[in-house]
């Protein structure tokens, strides 16, 4: 077993482990950061290994998190049938997206992405008399409890949704180290790296950088999707600039380009922010303060700037 | 009120829309023209510019020609000393990487709004306009101040223009824009025209907002909207083209202000950004722009 995988099984037993060891409302946090660290592992896919920064990732992450909400409590949806719906719509979302916004690049890319996803927002607002603007929908307790492959599933119980959680993000990570080692990863790095050398050395770069975008919105929608189910809620806030801001800075506090370094950097995030609003209401100081710091000391992040000193074999 | 006469009131309005948010997008145009870099701050540093006109206003009670004049002066002067230590202290560490700069202004974002907030505090506040002339039209009065706010845009864009096309400080810095290492080469200081640039462009924001300010209320989340605004702005006319930034500005300030007293202004909003991906997609240089080199 190579260190690399080690580290992966150790954390995700630490996590674990964790349920056992903690307080409800450190239980409750840890499910919300793991749910979250989703959405920050596909970000990286697109950012970290490709290269390309997105500002617009919220609407993916809204994407799964409405399908879910407005499929279970409008459409009749059960909640795995929901679930799937919101993953399906999360590809159709991001393929369509990425096939335009592609074709801009650099600075341009990142204003396209921030611009679709403001007219999404806007059009949550728009029709606020299904998605209830930014008051949001909230989720009956009735449709959280349900059968799956002949078991009751309580989406309602703390220890239910831990695990649960937990079983998600290791899949999200484990799809993520798989995609990062194989032949794809590698044309995605050098995409990264240099793309006209790559595109000279064959590879359809265009096909590439739709299906990491794709696969990247997937997982933001399915985060979404489970971020909607298991807290009940899906309002607009959640739909806004700021939530695509977030998952960027996760990535680059924990590590962009690093399998590990979304979660890390979502539980510090959290954490950092839990810590100072004890202190202060300004929470966003704090987030803004660590944006600045982290691109003027950290470029690489914490596990980046490891993996640079000390820890060659991170992946 | 009739049609015709509501129509000329809502061409007022988009017109008053339009000046100020061709300042605005001016700043931003500058520079991202000069530097090549995203300022995702510029609405903070415009937002700023707004609370520190009700501040300084209120420091002169009495009549409010007194307070505004310093306010004219005072907020753009203490907006592009911010922007300027921000620059030194930040952007030119970071090298002007282009996704890095991004990435510390919206930081710097958050913190602006944040210190505002917890400075200013959360309710919106009013600044008196300088004089309350009204201009009587058959069908409705009009506040003079809100064609003095035209007025005085007009005469700044022209004064940028003259500045950027007839005198030195103008060449050093379109030479700048142009190639930055040949500027190098013939002995431009090009660190001092970024720090420069970049001063320049936040007090420009800054002075909108005070021109503005006796019009809309300053609040510290005032400054999202002419954000996204000048975005569009300078994106629709080209990304480092002032003069396509101005041209855009006058034809969007002008539909947003006639098509918002017709439509919702969430649909209109709605469209313009969708038209801005598309624009920027099929043509990422903008109408007016070329691309860069």
């Amino acid at each position: 077993m190579s260190r690399a995988l080690g580290l992966h099984l150790a954390v995700a037993a630490a996590l674990f482990l964790a349920q056992f060891a903690v307080g409800d409302y450190a239980q409750l946090m840890l499910t919300r950061i793991m749910v979250l660290a989703i959405y920050a592992t596909g970000y990286n896919l697109l950012f970290g290994y490709t290269g390309l920064l997105s500002l617009g990732h919220a609407m993916f992450f809204a994407t799964g998190l409405y399908a879910a909400a407005l499929g279970t409590t409008r459409l009749g949806l059960s909640a795995p049938a929901a679930f799937l719906f919101a993953i399906f719509l999360g590809v159709a979302v991001s393929a369509a997206i990425g096939a335009v916004a592609l074709r801009a690049k650099g600075v341009a890319f990142m204003i396209v992405t921030l611009m679709f996803s403001q007219a999404f927002f806007l059009t949550v607002l728009y029709f606020g008399d299904y998605t209830r603007g930014d008051e949001g929908i909230v989720i009956a307790d009735t449709i959280r409890v349900f059968q799956f492959l002949g078991q009751t599933v309580d989406l309602t119980a703390p220890a239910v949704r831990y695990n649960l959680a937990l079983l998600l993000l290791a899949l999200a990570i484990g799809a993520s180290y798989a995609a990062v080692r194989s032949h794809m990863g590698h044309v995605l790095v050098a995409i990264r790296e240099n793309e006209d050398r790559t595109a000279m050395l064959g590879y359809d770069v265009a096909r590439y950088k739709l299906l990491a975008l794709v696969l990247s919105g997937t997982l933001s929608a399915l985060s979404g999707a489970t971020y909607a189910l298991m807290f009940a809620y899906a309002g607009s806030t959640l739909a806004s600039i700021q939530y695509s801001i977030h998952p960027l800075l996760w990535t680059l506090l924990g590590g962009a380009a690093t399998t590990l370094g979304p979660l890390l950097g979502t539980g510090l995030m959290f954490t950092l922010v839990d810590v100072a609003s004890g202190l202060t209401n300004a929470h966003l100081l704090v987030v803004g303060v660590a944006l600045i710091l982290l691109v003027l000391f950290f470029p690489k992040g914490i596990l980046g700037t490891l993996r640079q000193r000390w820890l060659g074999w991170l992946p | 009120m009739p049609f015709l006469p509501h129509l000329f009131l809502a061409f007022l309005e988009g017109t008053v829309a339009a000046a100020v948010l061709a300042l605005t997008a001016l700043g931003l145009s500058l520079t991202f023209g000069v530097m090549r870099v995203v300022n995702v701050a510029h609405g903070e540093f415009y937002m700023l510019g707004a609370m520190l006109a009700w501040y300084l206003a209120k420091l002169s009670p009495g009549a409010p020609l007194p307070g505004f004049l310093l306010a004219l002066v005072g907020a753009p002067l203490a907006v592009g000393a911010l922007a300027f230590l921000t620059e030194r202290l930040v952007l030119r560490r970071i090298n002007y990487d282009p996704e890095a700069t991004i990435v510390a202004t919206i930081g710097l974002l958050f913190v602006i709004q944040q210190l505002a907030l917890t400075v200013f505090g959360a309710e919106a506040k009013p600044v008196a306009a300088p004089f309350t002339y009204r201009i009587a039209f058959p069908w409705f009065g009009y506040s003079g101040y809100k064609l003095f706010v035209v007025a005085a845009s007009a005469a700044i864009l022209l004064a940028a223009w003259w500045v950027m096309a007839r005198t030195r400080v103008g060449l050093v810095m379109r030479v700048t824009q142009f190639d930055r290492e040949m500027a190098q080469a013939f002995g431009i200081r090009v660190g001092h025209v970024y720090a420069a640039v970049f001063a320049a462009g936040a007090a420009i924001a800054a002075l909108a907002a005070v021109l503005l300010v006796p019009i809309q209320q300053a609040h510290y989340l005032m400054g999202l909207d002419p954000l996204l605004m000048s975005f569009i702005v300078v994106i629709i006319g080209g990304l480092g083209s002032i003069r396509g930034s101005v041209i855009a500005a006058l034809v969007i300030g002008m539909a947003d202000g006639i098509v918002s007293v017709f439509f919702r202004p969430t649909l209109a909003s709605i469209l313009a950004t969708l038209l801005v991906a598309f624009v920027l997609v099929l043509r990422p240089q903008g109408l007016f722009g070329t691309a860069p080199r």
